[in-house]
């Protein structure tokens, strides 16, 4: 369903597994998610075929998509310019990527001396037209309160450890630009195709908590 | 706006940057159906249809009081932005919700498991 | 023709009136001191927009980097790491010279 689903795994049953459509509601909040889609339907503003499509199109976006992007950038210099420059230009004419109105997007490029770290304290903002929806984390008052102040403490949690001659720039998306990461290639990986250079990109890796490496996300 | 007062004015409940919350929780599950539904009638409502801006679902929820803003789930607290701010803009009515609601509500008894 | 306040470099401070209602300069960085790194353009006003207002008139925009010690003083994990945040121009005042950096 998501690639970036990488649930701990426990004996017991998971109480957030996906219910059949056809349930009944279980919570007052669910009983309010189906009054409001059929009274939207019925007043014109809205059809179910409508919340079907935006639900396929949001699930159409996902860190697979945002590798793509970040191994092309790594292959492609000019494409990497134009990115870093306007990613919603470059992503829609050179990649066939419409990132919608909803929000702009913009790209930084880590280095062996710059690392990006993405968050947004305020709320949650992430580029999820590229990436889909931000992991629940992002979204938790424990990631958004520390990343600002102890950003280091955190990475490591991570299991990302950054030697202190590499500056660390922890972006707080306060308004209306969401940020993708490209993370620092890692070396030796040269002559590599694009589909090998893609598996290095996880989802944790275009947020910067984590490095661009074989070991995705965990 | 809920919050706690300070030298430079009010800090909201939602304006977390610098505090500490502890141990960062990453374990992760795929989203419900009710989840992504929610999702999806949210990114209707603030692209397509712009019945409203995604400003204004920030300041819905800012809104909640401590206990909502922590103890609602992500997407409880989006639903509830979305009746709010649907009403707010005149698309649908307070009675008109509630009325479907206990007719929901109705429909489903005997079925609750 | 309306032109940005603040120029690449520039130093400013983020202002500490309090907030009215929603906004986007963020609580830990009010009264801080920064770098504009960036101009991003004009964007609608969300203090606007969040209340269904057209956001208008439309403010620039700028990317500011503060350096981790003028955020969080001697407490800072780094001295060359920083918080990058984007605020708009009436968040903004022009820091000259001799002002002392940090004061809040």
């Amino acid at each position: 369903m998501h690639d970036d689903d990488q649930g701990h795994t426990h004996g017991d049953p998971d109480p957030h597994a996906p219910s059949p459509d056809d349930a009944p509601p279980a919570s007052e909040w669910e009983f309010l998610e189906k009054a409001l889609s059929a009274l939207l339907a019925e007043c014109g503003v809205i059809e179910e075929a409508d919340i079907q499509r935006m639900m396929n199109f949001t699930e159409s976006r996902n860190p697979a998509l945002g590798a793509k992007v970040v191994a092309r950038a790594w292959t492609d210099s000019g494409f990497r310019d134009r990115l870093l420059c306007d990613a919603r230009k470059s992503l829609r004419e050179e990649m066939g990527i419409d990132v919608g109105t909803i929000a702009e997007i913009a790209a930084v490029e880590n280095s062996d001396k710059l690392h990006h770290v993405v968050v947004c304290t305020l709320c949650s903002c992430y580029p999820r037209t590229l990436l889909g929806q931000p992991p629940a984390w992002y979204k938790s008052r424990e990631y958004r309160s520390r990343i600002v102040r102890e950003p280091r403490k955190v990475l490591k949690e991570f299991g990302t450890v950054l030697p202190s001659d590499v500056s660390i720039r922890v972006l707080d998306s306060t308004a209306d630009l969401r940020y993708l990461v490209i993370p620092n290639r890692p070396g030796g990986t040269e002559d590599w195709p694009a589909h090998r250079l893609e598996a290095l990109v996880s989802r944790d890796s275009m947020i910067g908590t984590a490095l661009a490496s074989d070991q995705n996300d965990k | 706006m809920t919050g706690i007062s300070g030298a430079a004015g009010t800090r909201g409940i939602h304006d977390v940057g610098g505090l500490d919350f502890g141990a960062i929780d990453r374990s992760e599950h795929p989203l419900t159906t009710f989840e992504r539904r929610v999702d999806a009638l949210m990114m209707l409502m603030i692209g397509p249809s712009g019945v409203f801006r995604a400003d204004a679902l920030r300041r819905a929820i800012e809104s909640y009081n401590e206990a909502d803003y922590v103890n609602l789930t992500y997407y409880e607290k989006w639903v509830r932005a979305l009746r709010i701010l649907l009403v707010e803009q005149g698309v649908l009515s307070d009675e008109q919700i509630d009325a479907r609601i206990a007719a929901l509500r109705e429909n489903c008894e005997g079925v609750q498991p | 023709m309306i032109e940005p306040r603040f120029a690449t470099g520039d130093r400013v401070r983020v202002d500490t009136r309090p907030a009215k209602g929603h906004c986007r300069a963020p609580f830990y960085l009010r009264g801080r001191t920064g770098v504009v790194e960036a101009i991003h353009g004009r964007y609608r006003d969300p203090e606007q927009l969040a209340y269904h207002r057209p956001g208008l008139p439309m403010r620039f925009l700028y990317r500011v980097r503060f350096d981790q010690p003028s955020v969080w003083g001697r407490e800072a994990e780094n001295s060359t790491d920083a918080v990058v945040a984007d605020l708009f121009e009436h968040w903004l005042t022009r820091v000259t010279g001799r002002e002392t950096a940090n004061a809040r």
